[in-house]
């Protein structure tokens, strides 16, 4: 027996069955839905918080880093790493690397650096907004690395800007990056108004 | 693949046009008498059937009482290659003629061995380092620097 083959809507048909859907969502959609955030206008006043103003100034610096952009050499990758899903320097505020010194505040140097490049990268160091800090990432960082006695290497990022902490490794692993950061934090959460002005 | 032709064979094509020219040749390249380095190198990139028409690399070498500088030919018309060497004796004031003229390429790579060997070329439009910084002493690449 041969099957009959029918379309099972019409036009018409698919046409009631749309304007069906759209009557019903509308009927159940007369109102908003509530805000969720509504009970925290009247628990904010009695929610006063008393902290020193350090404390505050250095939680707010050292929980949104700003890092420049400076990775001369192989050391890069790590800080690649570091910086991507897998590691996820997001979770200290940290993750967007600034193309513009002037935007940030941190530089993690994470590569050899030649004395051609050196000029530049002191600039880089001059045009970021105070305060700043360095990280040195790496054994070329530190000290020139394997290329220390080179006739065209910089021995040593602090040779030409201050460095705040020392990461070693030839790469530093990732965690040992963060392990630095998270010496940083510190570090900046011991700063102070009184004994900052110069 | 790219035939790397015998440099004796070549050598024997550039000795017919430019006798003297060639002090030594083997399966793999050949040397040619700085002198005659311009020349040869225009030979072989106009003559056709050679058509070198691409300049893959220059390098230099230093063997203490020579530098040697190798330049690596290849013809992408006839998919050919050769190994054209020369010598250039002594530790200062060294020059050879630049082939920026016929091969562009040359360009960068020509004061790069300026820059890390010392050797100039002449006829370069652009003599100067390219690597490292305008005032640095010496040349870095070569064995004797830093000793
Ligand atoms: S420390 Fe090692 S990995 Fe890092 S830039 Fe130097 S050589 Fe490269």
């Amino acid at each position: 027996m041969e099957v009959a083959r029918e379309h099972i809507y019409s036009d018409a048909d698919l046409d009631r069955v749309e304007g069906n859907q759209i009557e019903a969502l509308k009927a159940h959609s007369q109102q908003p839905f509530p805000d969720p955030d509504e009970w925290l206008d009247e628990k904010l006043e009695r929610n006063i918080l008393l902290i020193t103003v350090d404390a505050a100034l250095n939680w707010a610096r050292r929980s949104s880093l700003w890092p420049a952009i400076c990775f001369p050499a192989c050391c890069a990758f790590e800080l690649i790493a570091a910086n991507a899903s897998r590691f996820d320097l997001s979770r200290f505020g940290m993750e967007i690397l600034r193309a513009s010194p002037r935007q940030a505040d941190l530089m993690i140097t994470a590569g050899t650096l030649t004395w051609k490049m050196a000029p530049q990268v002191r600039r880089i160091y001059d045009q970021m907004a105070e305060p700043k800090w360095v990280i040195a990432m790496g054994a070329c960082a530190i000290s020139g690395g394997i290329f220390t006695s080179s006739y065209s290497v910089v021995p040593g990022y602090n040779r030409i800007i201050p460095i705040d902490v020392y990461v070693p490794g030839c790469p530093p692993r990732p965690e040992a990056l963060i392990y630095g950061i998270r010496m940083l934090h510190s570090k900046i959460a011991r700063r102070s108004l009184g004994t900052e002005a110069k | 693949m790219t035939v790397a032709l015998s440099g004796k064979e070549i050598a024997t094509k550039i000795e017919e046009r430019f006798p003297g020219s060639v002090v030594k040749s083997s399966p793999d390249s050949l040397v040619v008498k700085s002198e005659f380095l311009l020349d040869v190198a225009t030979f072989l990139k106009t003559t056709p059937d050679l058509d070198f028409d691409y300049l893959t690399a220059i390098t230099a070498i230093d063997y203490y009482d020579r530098f040697e500088v190798v330049y690596q030919l290849t013809s992408i018309k006839h998919n050919h290659s050769l190994m054209v060497k020369t010598h250039c004796y002594g530790r200062d004031n060294l020059s050879l003629p630049s082939v920026v003229g016929l091969w562009r390429g040359a360009d960068f790579q020509e004061r790069e061995i300026y820059d890390l060997m010392g050797i100039s070329f002449d006829g370069h439009p652009n003599m100067k380092r390219i690597v490292l910084w305008e005032g640095f002493e010496g040349h870095p690449l070569r064995k004797d620097y830093g000793t």
